[in-house]
């Protein structure tokens, strides 16, 4: 990759993080080139918001370095900061307040010329938002919405969402889908969005990353994910290895005598691997995205219980 | 002209606008200089980043089933692209096998098959030039 991150709208180095002696984040590298847009998925607890809170200055990492808009993450100033927007996990709002006085607070935070009343409204007014209306009594798509036209009236060049569409039903997380899709249209908009829900990622996202156990497994184009997704079974006649961790490797799992591995790019590196542990055969299967997802959102299990069972020690 | 998308599919999403597209036409559903729908809208209407429907018009494009007028949109082509008759052969023979695999399975006799194809080519727009199915 080159050195110029002129075209990085975010530039992690080696990010990491650990609470208690937990590690959360674990060294993560990952560039997100300025008009894209990334979809970060992973289960919960898998490191997601706490790297996202890391780039915004919420959550103070132990090692490592990033950049947004080119720069440092401890260092950015107002002017740059006024150019990133961020939509919180769970759209927290003032429930006292009403949606234009949400505005006008929000509105507080920016400069005069930043700020886009006229855009705001027209998001408003298309999701059918009454500025009177209570934030308390919104439904949680509802205040979904008002967040992200919060979000969007500072017209950002950078948007991070933490898991927008969480707790949103399937109507209402597709009208939001839609906002997304509408606003990457306004061009040269670098959007960082995480998720658990593979297809919204499909669909919005230009490329995909995916996070397990703090570990950034897999970064890569979305439409290369579903073409180089193979469930790989190793036969072994003894006892059966862990494949060590490496790059896309999404997860293993031990059923009987053979290790089943679910890979993005199964390459030579991966194969030596398999050779090296003593692998009898190697099978390699395609998979469909209900088998994907389920790889990677279970993630590691233990073995199933076989016959003689043993307890596993921690 | 509508078209879906299905993210459970194991296949990417720009493919099967591109399938979509070429089955249409095939068909006769879109004709030679139809304009297709803008990336913009037909992102829109489907609900996909906008790339993904400009890939699948590149690809088209470069195989020459679309064409573009700058200013005016993405169209259909009228003329196929002109492939070596090897070339066709070689990638309808997998295509044709499969199908007499599944014939032969099922018991088909020779003239039934030959029927049948018969009349599935009724379904499709030939080129004028061309025999057509009689």
């Amino acid at each position: 990759m080159s050195g110029d991150n002129r075209s990085d709208a975010i530039k992690i180095d080696g990010l990491t993080k650990h609470y208690g002696s937990r590690r959360v984040v674990d060294s993560i590298k990952l560039r997100v080139p300025a008009g894209c847009v990334y979809g970060l998925l992973g289960r919960n607890g898998a490191g997601k918001s706490t790297l996202i809170k890391m780039l915004l200055g919420m959550v103070q990492p132990d090692v490592g370095r990033a950049t947004l808009l080119d720069e440092d993450i401890t260092q950015l100033r107002p002017q740059t900061r006024s150019r990133i927007a961020y939509l919180a996990e769970g759209h927290p709002l003032y429930r006292w307040m009403t949606v234009a006085g949400a505005v006008r607070f929000t509105q507080g935070f920016y400069e005069r010329e930043a700020w886009h009343e006229g855009f705001l409204g027209s998001i408003l007014d298309h999701f059918g938002i009454s500025p009177k209306a209570k934030i308390g009594r919104l439904s949680n798509g509802e205040r979904a919405q008002v967040s992200l036209a919060l979000a969007l009236a500072s017209d950002p060049q950078l948007l991070i969402l933490d898991d927008p569409t969480l707790g949103l039903d399937t109507v209402v997380r597709r009208d939001f889908l839609e906002s997304m899709i509408h606003l990457i249209q306004r061009s040269g908009r670098t959007i960082l969005f995480s998720s658990h829900i593979l297809g919204d990622v499909e669909r919005v996202a230009d490329r995909i990353g995916i996070m397990v156990d703090g570990v950034m497994r897999i970064d890569c184009p979305t439409d290369h994910f579903k073409t180089q997704l193979r469930r790989v079974v190793l036969d072994f006649t003894g006892s059966v290895p862990r494949f060590p961790d490496c790059a896309g490797l999404v997860s293993q799992r031990q059923i009987g005598g053979k290790l089943e591995l679910v890979v993005v790019g199964y390459g030579e590196e991966h194969a030596a691997l398999a050779e090296s542990l003593g692998a009898e055969s190697v099978e390699m299967m395609e998979l469909n995205l209900e088998d994907a997802f389920i790889a990677y959102t279970r993630g590691e299990t233990r073995p199933l219980p076989s016959l003689e069972w043993e307890p596993v020690g921690c | 002209m509508e078209f879906t998308i299905s993210t459970t599919a194991g296949v990417p999403l720009y493919q099967q606008l591109t399938e979509q597209i070429c089955s249409a036409i095939a068909r006769g559903r879109l004709r030679g200089d139809e304009r297709l729908p803008s990336v913009r809208e037909l992102s829109q209407s489907l609900v996909v980043n906008p790339n993904t429907v400009a890939r699948a018009y590149t690809e088209l494009e470069r195989d020459g089933t679309l064409y573009t007028r700058p200013g005016l949109g993405v169209f259909v082509s009228r003329s196929r692209p002109a492939l070596p008759k090897k070339v066709r052969r070689e990638r309808l023979t997998k295509g044709a096998d499969q199908f007499l695999v599944d014939a032969v399975r099922l018991g088909c006799e020779r003239a039934e098959v030959l029927e049948l194809v018969d009349e599935r080519m009724k379904q499709f727009q030939w080129p004028s030039s061309a025999a057509q199915a009689s």
